[in-house]
């Protein structure tokens, strides 16, 4: 029978042919936390008077607040990166990158399952995994029993065809998709993408589409293996490359066209990801503060497009500008092809590698009242740490536009 | 265990987790009496503060959208709420909520209003407004979520059980 990739990678861990709707206990290949959960996941296998089954499989990072601003988190991270090598599981240390991007350069592979304390752990399905995120207590049991249990969920494929025009970009994709489902739209289901769009873009951009399915509620965002799946991993020097789609046939929940010609950059607007709108439509917005950085669009590639268009450029309308560099390979590879020197020339402020800015724990806080828009995922009230403003959300293109002119502007016209 | 009697604290639609646990308080993490202190904050400041062990959190749609911070349903828990009723849940809020042994009940919640005394039985999925003198009834937790939390969450279950089984 016809099976899609959720079904099939499924179906692999569970030792059987399953199908959306069932329950089943899958055996897990790689499982991860970080600062903000492993605290509470490693009492959670106290309690469980359980030991991590296959330490060699398990990563834990520490990239939520660092390098660490407080005497807590500085303890929190001392437990992570104790119990990490007591156990001898693999350990990234604060200042190497956000979990999400670590797992793609270094360990995700095609048809895994992958878990992470993390709801943004669909980012790895760009690779073709299975990838979903889940709590402390889930990840404790399966740290500790190398299985989960899942539901097969339903898959709503998402077909882009077509030439995404100047200034439209992978994210603006994933917003206009989100503003279709809303918020729960795709709840307790995986989305899958196809069509020749996809198919051109690179692994970023994928990654960037997988990140943003949960904000539609979706527990996987798959995008099958393919040639541009293996040259990301010999780029990165791996091996396992495996090609891996739903079957002709495979039974589709939905099936959404989206004809990239007729996308506008798009914004999400405060307090809600699927509040989105095209740019052209969200009037004279005055932006206090912009922020580039995170799992969903801090990589490399990103942040060229910024240095794009702040070459030879100066932030004198007073906007303030902060990036993030999503890992430190990320970092480096700014600094060798000139790409950080435009962006500090130009007036950026420039963090750590790390997810502190985008949920509001370090770095970047907007004031009360004030404005800020971000290349990140979420612009719930006091998702940038001060309930007293007000997000919005876009691709790195607009909020480098907007940075430059101190409103919500369309990149169109720099790039 | 099964009857549970309480107050309704009315939310609306999509409260997230970042209105649950914000992110700026994100040392408090490992302090969870502390952090407890400001559940809900962002969407109603005064929760915390005037809860009552037993209370019940009564929301609209898609209750817990976000993150995967199991911290959300533990300091709804710890400040007393004993289930939390809405119209639809956020996958991982769901999920995290029954591992911890959080009832999280999927009912007809406009038939509620901030303030109604509610008793609420478990096993025969039942909702009894006091205040009102409504019944609401409501499906029962997929099988192997009402075996978890039966046992009171995830961890006496896998304590008990010894593995994972359906």
């Amino acid at each position: 029978m016809a099976k899609t990739m959720s079904e099939k990678i499924i179906g692999e861990h569970a030792g059987r042919s399953v199908s959306a709707g069932e329950t089943v206990i899958a055996t897990v290949d790689l499982c991860f936390t970080h600062d903000a959960s492993g605290p509470l996941l490693i009492s959670q296998l106290k309690e469980l008077g359980l030991n991590v089954a296959n330490p060699r499989n398990a990563v834990f990072f520490i990239d939520h607040a660092v390098p660490a601003p407080r005497r807590e988190n500085a303890n929190d991270q001392k437990l992570l990166r104790d119990y990490a090598r007591k156990i001898g599981a693999n350990f990234s240390e604060a200042g190497n990158g956000i979990c999400h991007q670590l797992i793609a350069e270094d360990y995700a592979l095609p048809g895994q399952i992958i878990l992470g304390t993390d709801s943004h752990t669909v980012t790895a399905g760009a690779l073709g995994a299975f990838a979903t995120g889940m709590g402390a207590t889930d990840m404790a049991v399966a740290m500790a029993l190398g299985r989960t249990w899942l539901r097969v969920p339903e898959t709503i494929m998402v077909n882009v065809s077509g030439e995404l025009g100047k200034g439209v970009f992978s994210k603006d994709v994933a917003l206009y998709l989100i503003g279709k489902l809303g918020s729960e739209g795709a709840n307790y289901k995986s989305i899958e993408f196809c069509g020749e769009t996809v198919e051109r873009m690179e692994i970023g951009q994928r990654m960037t589409l997988s990140n943003m399915v949960v904000e539609a509620g979706a527990k996987a965002g798959l995008v099958p293996s393919d040639i541009e799946t293996k040259l990301f991993l010999e780029r990165e020097g791996r091996t396992g490359f495996r090609q891996i789609s739903s079957d002709k046939g495979a039974e589709f929940e939905d099936i959404i066209d989206v004809e990239a010609e007729e996308l506008r950059p798009m914004v999400a607007l405060p307090d809600s990801v699927d509040n989105v709108k095209p740019v052209d439509e969200v009037g004279d917005v005055a932006i206090d503060t912009v922020f580039v950085g995170s799992c969903t669009n801090g990589r490399i590639e990103d942040l060229r497009i910024v240095a794009k268009i702040l070459s030879g450029r100066k932030l004198e309308r007073g906007t303030r500008l902060v990036v993030t560099p999503s890992s430190k390979r990320t970092l480096i590879e700014a600094i060798k092809d000139g790409t950080l020197q435009t962006l500090l020339s130009a007036g950026a402020a420039v963090t750590p590698p790390g997810c502190g800015v985008c949920f509001g724990a370090l770095g970047g806080v907007p004031a009360d009242g004030e404005k800020i828009l971000t290349s990140t995922n979420r612009n719930f009230k006091a998702r940038t740490g001060n309930p007293e403003a007000h997000t919005y959300l876009a691709s790195p293109a607009v909020c480098a536009a907007t940075a430059v002119k101190g409103v919500i502007t369309d990149p169109g016209e720099f790039l | 265990m099964t009857e549970l009697r309480g107050r309704a604290w009315k939310f609306g639609d999509n409260v997230s987790t970042d209105h649950i646990a914000p992110g700026r308080y994100f040392h408090l993490r490992s302090n969870l009496p502390e952090l407890a202190k400001h559940v809900l904050e962002d969407a109603r400041s005064e929760f915390a503060s005037s809860v009552s062990a037993g209370d019940f959190v009564v929301a609209g749609r898609n209750f817990g959208l976000g993150s995967s911070r199991e911290h959300a349903p533990l300091i709804i828990k710890m400040a007393g709420v004993s289930a939390v009723l809405a119209r639809s849940f956020a996958r991982i809020f769901y999920r995290n909520s029954i591992n911890i042994g959080l009832p999280a009940i999927v009912c007809d919640t406009t038939l509620i209003e901030d303030g109604d005394q509610l008793i609420i039985d478990l096993e025969s999925g039942k909702i009894s407004n006091v205040t009102r003198g409504t019944v609401i009834y409501f499906p029962p937790l997929p099988e192997i979520m009402r075996k978890i939390l039966d046992e009171g969450g995830l961890v006496k279950y896998v304590k008990k059980h010894g593995s994972l089984e359906l």
